[in-house]
């Protein structure tokens, strides 16, 4: 009972008998017949929806991850090879260490962007362009991926590409941005980061509004520079924000399919595959269920494992006020 | 008077040589920031409306490429189907999870936390990691490649469920007492009193499912196979494939007009988006 809402108004949440009321309220409280009507039909189409799309399939999935099936034969069992693949095959393998580099970079770029600008727009300016730049910041967060990355394509393009055009006229000549394996990866990293920076800029943006003005003036009076403070006071205040927003930022990061799909499938060579790619390649058009269905329950057993350290870590070293 | 200084609040240390060219500093690295988040979609509006035609490579401004996406694919049908698939979802989503989250939230019964519990488990588990299952269950169901393929998986929602648990919590129980006293049933209760009351709450979620499935790309990619049955972005990617590099312009204005709805959500809803977009954080 404690973990539900114990300061929530609605009846059920009062703990039955420990209320001050005399008289059990049985009107919203206790399920009479048909109460349990309502609640049996009202949660059937969630209840069910998603133990037919989430539950079973992830069961199948870790079923199917010690099988080796390509849907036309039958299932062949063969333990933990699928899972081997994770090492010994160099494209599976190269997939998750792109992965966790691309997580690594792009969450990093992702967070010092949105920390920021959103410090930056918190500070002293008129509240209408506050509301402009928070506008514009959050704008990327409305496109498709894909589209975006069709536009990117075109803008990255070697020869015809808006960006080299501009480095052109700068003096920086041409590079090769979507031809070379460290470009590729620098685009893939760059046009994830832009649309996505708006995220964790609106949450840092709720952090830095819920700290109180008075705490960082009673540091200025106390003659701290901007720096001191921004280390020693406003970033311990904002360190709830800063872990959810990192487990956030990682645990989207991991799942990046969209943008290297469109803007290089995966290439040059594997430079640019990522883990998402492929669970896709592998059952889609290899036909290995089996080995798409281990890659997939590694991947959720990363995005487990980061979001048990966030429980962890907020039990432990977050400051709250 | 030097010594005072510091004490001061700080909108009147704004105005000294220093503070003003922080000021200055600050607006020039946010003024960079959004031209740099603007300047993509400025280009991509400007170039669909400056087409260079084919063989010559003048440029001729107007809308000759809106008319081409209409004339290189079924542009019509791509955006109907995008509607229908978004709409369905949205509003598929908006009424199980106000109906899910109202039980969750007001009615007690056993293994309730159980079943809270688990709804919010299935969040954790990224969508990518049930797609082979699901492609599976699609077909079993005889529905591949339909668009119900896309819909009938996408309307229970685990986080809309658990927005609209948080939503009716927040709502004074008072109103359901004094629908019962007054005779109406559990259902009245829910659709006349509860219900109405939790229409911003559904908004959220709608809006939310909105952009998610107007922008989708991953399922439809592997859920839909026949050009008739794509939705938007995947319908651009493949006309981007179809097309090579010659008409930039002609896949512009589609992005173009698949940007439409998006920003008109965007200007009415905007509020409700950045909620439920941060909704997560606060857990």
């Amino acid at each position: 009972m404690t973990t539900l809402g114990t300061a929530a108004p609605l009846a059920a949440d009062r703990p039955a008998g420990t209320s001050a009321d005399p008289a059990p309220r049985t009107p919203t409280g206790t399920p009479t017949a048909g109460r349990r009507l309502v609640a049996a039909l009202f949660l059937a189409p969630t209840v069910l929806g998603l133990g037919i799309f989430t539950f079973v399939p992830i069961l199948a999935s870790i079923g199917l991850s010690f099988f080796r099936w390509d849907v036309i034969t039958a299932p062949e069992f063969v333990g933990l090879a699928n899972f081997a693949d994770l090492v010994t095959d160099p494209t599976v393998r190269r997939s998750f260490l792109n992965t966790f580099g691309f997580v690594a970079v792009a969450v990093v770029l992702q967070l010092v962007v949105a920390l920021g600008l959103a410090v930056l727009v918190q500070s002293r300016l008129p509240g209408w362009l506050r509301v402009v730049f928070r506008s514009v910041f959050f704008f990327p967060l409305i496109l498709s991926a894909a589209s975006v990355s069709l536009v990117m394509a075109y803008l990255f393009n070697e020869d015809f590409g808006a960006v080299n055009a501009v480095l052109r006229t700068l003096g920086l000549g041409d590079v090769p941005w979507l031809t070379t394996g460290p470009g590729a990866a620098a685009v893939v990293v760059m046009v994830y980061v832009w649309q996505n920076f708006g995220f964790s800029f609106l949450l840092f943006l709720g952090g830095l509004s819920s700290i109180p003005k008075e705490v960082d003036e009673a540091s200025a009076i106390d003659g701290a520079t901007a720096g001191r403070r921004f280390r020693l006071v406003t970033l311990p205040l904002l360190s709830p924000t800063l872990l959810v927003a990192s487990v956030m930022a990682m645990i989207s990061a991991l799942q990046i399919f969209d943008q290297p799909y469109v803007l290089t499938r995966g290439g040059p060579g594997d430079t640019t595959r990522t883990a998402v790619m492929v669970i896709y390649e592998s059952a889609f058009q290899q036909l290995q269920f089996g080995r798409a269905s281990a890659i997939g329950i590694v991947l959720t057993c990363v995005i487990v494992a980061v979001t048990a350290l966030q429980f962890r870590l907020s039990r432990r070293y977050v400051h709250y006020q | 008077m030097t010594a005072l200084a510091p004490a001061l609040p700080a909108r009147h240390r704004a105005t000294t040589p220093v503070a003003a060219a922080g000021t200055a500093a600050r607006l020039l690295v946010l003024l960079l920031a959004t031209a740099l988040t603007l300047g993509p979609v400025v280009w991509t509006v400007v170039t669909a409306l400056t087409p260079t035609e084919e063989g010559t490579g003048a440029v001729r401004p107007g809308f000759s490429a809106f008319v081409d996406v209409f004339a290189q694919v079924d542009f019509a049908l791509l955006f109907l189907n995008s509607v229908l698939v978004t709409g369905l979802c949205v509003a598929g989503q908006m009424i199980t999870a106000a109906m899910a989250g109202y039980v969750l939230a007001a009615i007690d019964f056993r293994g309730r936390q159980l079943v809270f519990g688990a709804i919010l488990a299935t969040m954790m588990v990224p969508m990518q990691v049930t797609i082979v299952p699901v492609f599976m269950l699609i077909r079993g169901m005889g529905l591949s490649d339909t668009l119900l393929a896309l819909i009938l998986p996408a309307v229970p929602t685990a986080f809309g469920t658990f927005l609209m648990r948080q939503y009716f919590l927040g709502l004074p129980v008072e109103l359901g007492e004094a629908a019962s006293i007054d005779g109406a049933g559990p259902f009245r209760t829910f659709f006349s009193v509860y219900a109405p009351l939790a229409l911003p709450g559904m908004a959220i979620v709608g809006i939310l499912a909105f952009n998610y499935h107007w922008n989708e790309f991953f399922r439809p990619l592997i859920l839909t196979i026949s050009e008739q049955n794509h939705i938007l972005p995947l319908g651009l990617v493949t006309l981007q494939g179809n097309l090579g590099t010659g008409s930039v312009s002609t896949v512009l204005a589609g992005v173009v007009l698949s940007m439409i709805p998006a920003l008109v959500v965007f200007v009415i809803g905007q509020r409700p988006l950045r909620e439920g977009l941060t909704a997560g954080a606060s857990k």
